[in-house]
């Protein structure tokens, strides 16, 4: 029987989907950001878990700035990023006064913190909430897997660059979930490709093809490549809504296809 | 009982005992090879500076952000380094969960082999040694899904049980972040004295505001900064040579967090796709693409790196 009072604050979350990558860098945070802008704007209420400790970034990506953090009976009230309170936001990134302060935490604190995150904020009903993770395969992830347990966790994106170097690190994230029997949702391959916005010429910067293949290598579904954007870092750098700046843009066309086939894979 | 994983098989008799990976019940456990090799076992910290003695420079790689190129750097700067044939040099991979080390050096398969003197690194050139968890690995996709304690068990175990020998240069690759790794390699090191650490960036603030809490970290524990290193610094489009800013410097760059926290900027390095290239085949990019700018630039930043260690003997 589950407790009430932890059950309670996830009890109207209906789905839970977790965003992992073995490697650093490679876009956990701004896939993260990016779907679920996409995903408000197809009409859905989200909610953004960042339980990277040592540098959470999605405040920034969101231009969340630093509110204070309430709480309510239930728990922490989450930062709501619009005025029609779609878009929920938690982050160790709002507990800090100084936010140059470092978070130099050994294992067992991080994991203490990870475990009130996940059952102390008020999330109230969401369609989806996505939970940014820091890179690798220890006391976060171990920590967010324990806690959300109790309630639910339906399944992680896997988050890759094309070259070897960061497939390599994903194939180790790949095994952590099978060991620990989180369902693959897909690969999402980013920095797929950058296209010279003065003269057209696509320039492989790192690599290509890593993702497709990974996802072949290790029987995952591929979900789709986001390619090397400049306006998009520019909007993460200033917490602008992409999405809603450039329609028209192939990474906004990347990123709504990927936030529609990741919807099919849940409903599925 | 002490250490004993949640995940372990029944009657697992704890990491750090003395039956750790000997026991029938270690007897296909996925760690079974780490725990029989005493790596989660807690050793002596003055073990580890009697061993330090013979390395003349430790220099650190930290950034507080993944994917900057800490590994890429780490690999780069140890490759220059042993460009100098007189010179001993070692690379230490510290990053347990994502080890890039092996196959940036191209030394993906190979394994460590035990003696009396202790663990032999892998050799890349003659005086050019790597260890890394990598090697001790089983394959490709293996996972080392280790809390903190046994991450820091290993660390201390390659700086007290490797047989580095004599070493001009030590680098350390770290992973991101400020956490176990990072508290430990400093606290284990500390005594031996670190020259200083190399903190490496990305132009953007998403990247900087990792990197000011790695160096306020930095401080924290005492640790000597020689420089920053500006990575993915521009990109040179090969058609029309316009540069585009793909990482965007919109609030200064590393330039103005230097000069804000009165850090030397050792340099920038623009994106040169054969550099993710070189890394992915495990060839030095130094040595592939010797006249690109990158690579100058990387050769300047070296030499910084090595003033800065001169400097440092004689005091």
């Amino acid at each position: 029987m589950e407790q009430n009072g932890e059950q309670g604050n996830l009890s109207q979350v209906r789905r839970v989907v977790l965003v992992l990558s073995g490697k650093g860098g490679v876009g956990k945070s701004t896939i993260t950001t990016e779907l679920a802008l996409a995903l408000r704007h197809a009409g859905k209420k989200v909610g953004i878990l960042d339980v990277d400790l040592c540098g959470p970034s999605i405040p920034r990506m969101l231009c969340a700035g630093r509110p204070d953090v309430h709480q309510c009976d239930s728990g922490w009230v989450p930062v709501y990023t619009d005025a029609q309170q779609n878009l929920a936001l938690m982050s160790i990134g709002f507990l800090m006064e100084d936010p140059d302060e470092a978070v130099v935490w050994r294992g067992p604190k991080k994991t203490a913190l990870i475990g009130q995150f996940v059952s102390d904020v008020a999330w109230g009903e969401l369609d989806i909430l996505l939970v940014d993770t820091p890179p690798g395969t220890s006391d976060e992830h171990l920590a967010v897997l324990e806690n959300l347990r109790k309630h639910r966790v339906d399944g992680a994106i896997l988050v890759t660059t094309p070259q070897s170097v960061s497939t390599g690190d994903v194939r180790r994230e790949i095994t952590f979930c099978k060991k620990t029997d989180v369902r693959i949702l897909g690969i999402v391959e980013n920095m797929s490709g950058f296209v010279c916005p003065h003269c057209s010429e696509c320039s492989n910067i790192f690599s290509r093809g890593g993702g497709e293949e990974l996802a072949k290598l290790t029987g995952s579904v591929f979900l789709g490549a986001v390619p090397l954007d400049p306006l998009l870092s520019a909007s993460l750098e200033d917490g602008r809504d992409f999405l809603q700046a450039f329609p028209d843009s192939a990474t906004f066309s990347s990123i709504s296809a990927i936030a529609q086939t990741l919807l099919s894979r849940l409903e599925g | 009982m002490a250490d004993v994983p949640s995940d372990a098989p029944e009657h697992c008799p704890g990491t750090t005992s003395e039956q750790a990976g000997k026991s029938s019940a270690c007897q296909g456990c996925p760690n079974q090879t780490i725990c029989a090799s005493g790596a989660a076992k807690m050793p002596d910290p003055e073990e580890i500076k009697q061993k330090m003695a013979t390395v003349k420079h430790k220099v650190l790689v930290l950034s507080g952000k993944g994917g900057v190129g800490k590994s890429t750097f780490s690999a780069h700067l140890a490759h220059a380094l042993a460009s100098d044939e007189s010179k001993e040099v070692a690379l230490l991979d510290v990053d347990i969960c994502g080890p890039s080390i092996p196959k940036i050096m191209g030394l993906e398969g190979e394994q460590v082999h035990q003696s009396g003197s202790g663990w032999s690194p892998v050799y890349v050139e003659d005086n050019l040694a790597v260890m890394s968890i990598g090697f001790l690995l089983s394959g490709p996709d293996d996972a080392v899904i280790w809390r903190g304690p046994k991450k820091n068990g290993m660390i201390k175990q390659f700086l007290r049980d490797v047989d580095w020998g004599e070493l001009d240069y030590l680098i350390v690759d770290t992973p991101p972040g400020t956490s176990d790794e990072h508290l430990s390699i400093v606290q284990y090191l500390n005594a031996a004295r670190i020259d200083g650490a190399v903190i490496i960036t990305t132009p953007q603030e998403v990247s900087l505001q990792d990197v000011r809490k790695e160096i306020r970290f930095c401080q924290k524990v005492k640790l000597p900064i020689i420089g920053v290193v500006e990575n993915m610094s521009g990109f040179v489009c090969p058609n029309c040579k316009n540069t585009s800013q793909i990482f965007p410097p919109s609030t200064g760059g590393a330039q103005k967090m230097c000069e804000e926290l009165r850090l030397p900027l050792l340099g920038r390095v623009p994106l040169d796709p054969r550099i993710g290239k070189s890394c992915d085949e495990g060839k030095s990019f130094l040595g592939e693409v010797p006249d690109s700018p990158a690579a100058k630039a990387y050769h300047s930043i070296v030499q910084s790196i090595k003033d800065y260690c001169s400097s440092r003997s004689t005091q």
